[in-house]
């Protein structure tokens, strides 16, 4: 399934890419396998996303599907049907910073 | 040797500065990685057009960057340092265990033979190598695993290992300084290592003259007098000419002795630089006026510089990666501020130019002579 990322600026700087991302996601999709996807086409954001140690989400990004925060479920959570159809993208936020 | 390349690490991107051997007109390219943050890059001196770079930023973690066309691309390399076995724990603020963590590459140091081969100098303070051109890091653990190691306590920016030097003449010696455990020599290319802080003095320290806990900013060398090094400690201006074996206060007669930066003129290797500051509380210059020190004497006897530079009104700070020279025949001084100004002397400090005014907060300067 082609699953449709928004990655924010800094990695998209990263991968150098412009806009939205699309992956393709075998099997459930969820948060770890749309990640997994990301990280076997752009490497270098292997660890960006994920701390690389511990394998959950960095706690300064927070993740959002169909206009719901999905941060805090469990990484092996299937994302909504309209994400895996590829209808909606996931959204891969940077908390904002204050200044 | 016609002209030089200024890498140039800030808070918010990374910065290549050109100029032919004049040194007056100067080409600032454009941000690399704009946003995220480099504590350091640095070009082999084996192979002038590979550089290496850290990157990282708060949000996303570590990556290193390398470049083997003198930094117009760039390659994201790994960016995995694991620390070999169970860590173990340091000692935290508040003397309680603390477990070691990485969080992010302070300094990058090229092998000087070998353009594959670079050291990384990490927080929580370890030393990693990697001899595939940053493909992969392995732990050169016998520093962190000294009888002191449990001992070691951060200082206020976390604790860095943010020196390492190489004996130009001998590669198996290394030297690093970690704040706030001290600086340390290994003589068997980093298996072993011993702390080389006699002669040192903190006061902030239960015991003064401890072998360890010095917050030590940077260490220099000269690399045809590789047994002398001139440290920049939290306090003090030091010298030692026994491979750090002891060391000698040179501060003589600098109004403040705090900084960051120190370095040595590439063809006078007792003429050491230092950009002295107020004080540990406050990060400015002294009265406002933002001057370079220079010691013709290797020290105790320091001469203001200040042509060029600010002399009323300025309250920057100079970071510990933040000062170079280059290896013309009229040897460049180049330092960067937290305000964004990069400065260059090419007459070996007597005069200053801004090569640029308005960057991000400066945190590295490394320069290759090309």
């Amino acid at each position: 399934m082609t699953v449709r990322v928004e990655l924010p600026y800094h990695l998209r700087q990263l991968a150098r890419v412009n806009g939205e991302v699309a992956v393709e996601v075998s099997g459930a999709v969820t948060m770890n396998a749309v990640i997994d996807a990301l990280d076997a086409r752009y490497p270098m954001l292997e660890g960006t996303i994920r701390d690389p140690a511990t394998r959950q989400r960095r706690p300064l990004l927070r993740f959002f599907a169909c206009e719901e925060d999905r941060s805090f479920e469990p990484l092996d959570a299937p994302l909504p049907e309209a994400v895996a159809q590829g209808r909606e993208p996931v959204i891969v936020l940077g908390a904002i910073a204050g200044g | 040797m016609s002209g030089v390349r200024v890498l140039v690490g800030t808070r918010k991107g990374a910065f290549i500065l050109n100029s032919d051997g004049a040194r007056r007109t100067w080409d600032v390219g454009e941000v690399q990685f704009g946003g995220w943050q480099f504590y350091h890059l640095k070009g082999s001196p084996a192979d002038p057009n590979r550089i290496y770079a850290s990157q990282s930023n708060d949000w996303f973690g570590q990556k290193i960057q390398r470049s083997s066309d003198g930094g117009k691309t760039w390659e994201t390399v790994d960016s995995k340092f694991s620390y070999d076995g169970i860590p173990g724990t340091h000692q935290w603020y508040d003397g309680t265990p603390h477990p070691w963590e990485f969080k992010r590459v302070w300094h990058l140091e090229p092998s000087l033979a070998d353009p594959d081969t670079v050291y990384a100098g990490v927080e929580d303070a370890a030393l990693f190598k990697s001899t595939d051109a940053g493909a992969t890091w392995t732990e050169l653990s016998g520093l962190r695993r000294h009888s002191t190691g449990s001992k070691w306590s951060p200082g206020a920016g976390g604790m860095c290992l943010h020196t390492i030097l190489i004996d130009p003449t001998n590669h198996d010696r290394l030297y690093v300084a970690i704040s706030a455990a001290g600086a340390f020599r290994s003589d068997d290319g980093g298996a072993t290592w011993k702390p080389i802080t006699k002669g040192l003095h903190s006061k902030f320290l239960p015991v003064p003259d401890a072998e360890i806990g010095h917050c030590v900013h940077r260490i220099a060398q000269h690399p045809s007098r590789p047994q002398t090094l001139f440290m920049q400690k939290h306090w003090d201006v030091m010298r030692s000419d026994d491979h750090g074996e002891s060391w000698q206060r040179i501060s003589g007669n600098l109004a403040t002795d705090f900084g960051f930066v120190i370095d040595v003129h590439a063809h006078e290797p007792e003429t050491v630089f230092i950009v002295p500051i107020k004080s540990d509380s406050e990060h400015y210059p002294l009265d406002g006026k933002l001057q370079v020190f220079r010691s013709r004497s290797g020290g105790n006897e320091w001469e203001p510089l200040t042509k060029g530079l600010p002399q009323k009104d300025c309250y920057v700070n100079v970071l510990r990666e933040a000062m170079d020279v280059d290896s013309l025949d009229s040897c460049g001084v180049y330092f960067g501020t937290t305000g964004g100004q990069v400065y260059c002397s090419a007459d070996g400090g007597d005069t200053w130019n801004a090569i640029v005014r308005d960057l991000p907060p400066v945190v590295s300067v490394e320069v290759q002579t090309i």
